[in-house]
């Protein structure tokens, strides 16, 4: 009885193992790819590269490129991610805690309301709000289209409610003590909030972070219809497009694309991993 | 307290951010597609004089669209078969990952990674390994059939020409590839809150593996089920960056003798809509409005029946 269930496990732990290296094949072969000459490619899609320097090769001539514009988009979407968040994760914390804090009908319906606008599709929006951030530059000249302004403010738009939902569930479970004395001690609601509470929220601040990351990161439609493909300003994933969409694949150069894409979320997501997995199901299970 | 008013001013001082930009972003251009679809709204030059009131024209040429029918035929398909594989697959992951092998933790990670890439980038890694990878590999394993890429998966119709099974199934893998790992982790977390002493005494009373996995872990993740069945459901339905990526809605199939795109799903079909050709904005946005309501019934049906197999289990 023993020595089967001793085999069990042993197939059953190679069988794992199978799976595992199944999943992560196209990894490598995104890494191997990137490493190869554009002849190497075709030659040997598959098999280990032959100079691994060639990924430095590829990788400066995708970065240099003048027509790919990876640089540039790169950085774009560093700002672009970094700074949605930012604003993501303080407003619609604040907003979650006076939503927890007011019990009034008003403040459950702004919650339920944020919470329904979740099965909003963006395809529904998404046409008349380009039209429509055109008619607000008309009358206010505020300039939203093909700038960091307007991409912001639709992040924070469409990642709010998301992100107000996982707050609002976490600060439920906040004791009121703590506020309560923070009140006794001369804090006002503002200070209340912003020196008690908000250092409480770390752990449900970095998973509502890396959810939203994940999705503002490698998001493609919304950047499409707000700055467009092939402008000035453009993110990784319209930049890709472009380039990987043309009729002749350099798959070689498009691996090298797709591999620094890759890279900062999966690196993101190995610091933050306990953060992530924690937070998730958390969020889902409620 | 009870002096204060009922709002305090730090109450709309913190909210209306979030509202601000949730109006601007979200109600605003709700209601404002919403009218947009009973217009002749165009490309911006054609409607320099204002839109004009069509009445239900653009819902009426929509639903005798070849191209949308197919498009909402293939998207249906697509979406039960995802969510049946996904399903399956993240099950079955966290089942392996939940048990005591070693590693387990890694394997977690692991199998979750593909979740964190884009589907736009992720279509065209698996475009490569489809077009490029599998056609020098068939050879090498016996399968020399395999060796042409347009005899392989992307390209293959089925039905006289009438369907593009191969490209719907590659859509299916890349799909089930990127969100296993992601239910698999929802699915993990239930099992592992199964209390061990229904296993133990189950197995005491002489259940085998099979049995206690049938009759204590399925009945008591039933509640995960609700939850990543909607989630896949919903997901797959709005499906959009792999398409354009991995297949742009190719190869064509044979529809009453009209040519359309085999693997057009519905996100992809509303955009081509809108922007390519005849650029006709606002059939693309009643094509919208009527994603936006099946996906309403859909999310309705689906909690409405996970629910009440939750109450009788």
């Amino acid at each position: 009885m023993k020595s089967r269930f001793r085999v069990g496990t042993w197939g059953l732990e190679i069988f794992t193992a199978l799976i595992f290296l199944a999943v992560l094949l196209p990894f490598y072969i995104v890494v191997v790819s990137s490493s190869k000459s554009a002849l190497e490619i075709t030659t040997n899609p598959l098999g280990l590269p032959a100079d691994w320097n060639n990924l430095w090769i590829n990788i400066s001539s995708i970065w240099n490129n003048d027509n790919i514009h990876y640089q540039s988009s790169f950085i774009a979407t560093v700002i672009v991610t970094a700074v949605s968040l930012m604003l993501i994760n303080v407003l619609a914390a604040q907003a979650a805690w006076v939503l927890v804090r007011t019990k009034t009908k008003l403040s459950s319906f702004i919650f339920l309301l944020f919470v329904a606008s979740m099965v909003i599709p963006f395809q529904i929006v998404m046409l008349p709000l380009v039209s429509w951030f055109k008619t607000l530059y008309d009358f206010t000249g505020v300039k939203l289209l093909r700038e960091y302004a307007g991409v912001f403010l639709a992040y924070v738009g469409f990642g709010s409610a998301f992100s107000l939902f996982m707050f609002h569930g976490f600060i439920k479970g906040i004791p009121l003590e703590l506020e309560e004395a923070a009140q006794i001690d001369g804090c006002s609601q503002f200070s209340t909030f912003y020196r008690v509470v908000f250092p409480i929220l770390k752990p449900i601040h970095a998973t509502v972070a890396i959810l939203n990351g994940i999705w503002i990161w490698n998001d493609y439609l919304l950047p499409l219809l707000l700055l467009g493909k092939g402008n000035r300003l453009m993110t990784v994933p319209l930049a890709v497009a472009n380039f990987a969409g043309s009729y002749v694949k350099q798959w070689d150069l498009i691996m090298t694309a797709i591999l620094m894409a890759m890279v900062p979320v999966v690196v993101a997501f190995l610091l933050a991993q306990k953060y992530i997995v924690k937070g998730m199901v958390a969020g889902s299970i409620k | 307290m009870i002096c204060r008013a009922k709002h305090s001013p730090v109450f709309w001082l913190f909210l209306s951010p979030v509202l601000l930009a949730f109006v601007l972003v979200i109600v605003v251009p709700f209601f404002m597609g919403a009218y947009f679809s009973f217009t002749d709204w165009s490309s911006s030059a054609a409607n320099q004089g204002g839109l004009n009131y069509v009445g239900v024209v653009n819902y009426q040429k929509s639903l005798v669209d070849p191209k949308f029918l197919t498009s909402f035929i293939v998207t249906s398909v697509y979406t039960v078969t995802n969510m049946l594989a996904v399903n399956v697959v993240a099950f079955g992951l966290a089942l392996l990952v939940s048990s005591q092998i070693k590693g387990r933790n890694i394997y977690r990670a692991g199998f979750f990674i593909p979740n964190l890439i884009g589907g736009l980038v992720l279509g065209f890694v698996w475009q490569f390994i489809f077009n490029k990878a599998v056609p020098y590999l068939g050879p090498l394993l016996g399968l020399p059939a395999l060796a042409n890429p347009d005899n392989f998966l992307l390209n293959i119709t089925t039905f006289g020409n009438s369907f593009a099974i191969g490209g719907l199934l590659s859509l299916v893998i890349v799909g089930t590839w990127q969100s296993a790992g992601y239910i698999m982790m929802i699915y993990l977390a239930a099992i592992q809150s199964v209390p061990v002493e229904l296993h133990e005494a189950a197995q005491i009373d002489g259940a085998g593996p099979g049995l206690r996995l049938w009759k204590i872990t399925v009945p008591m993740v039933a509640q995960a089920f609700t939850v990543t069945t909607f989630l896949t459901l919903i997901n797959s339905f709005k499906q959009y960056d792999v398409n354009v990526s991995l297949t742009q809605g190719g190869p064509s199939v044979m529809i009453n003798d009209q040519a359309v795109a085999g693997t057009q799903l519905l996100a992809k079909n509303i955009y081509d809509t809108a922007f390519t050709g005849t650029n006709n904005m606002a059939q693309g946005q009643a094509r919208s409005v009527i994603f936006f309501f099946v996906l309403v019934i859909i999310s309705i049906v689906q909690v409405t029946v996970s629910k009440k197999r939750e109450v009788e289990l």
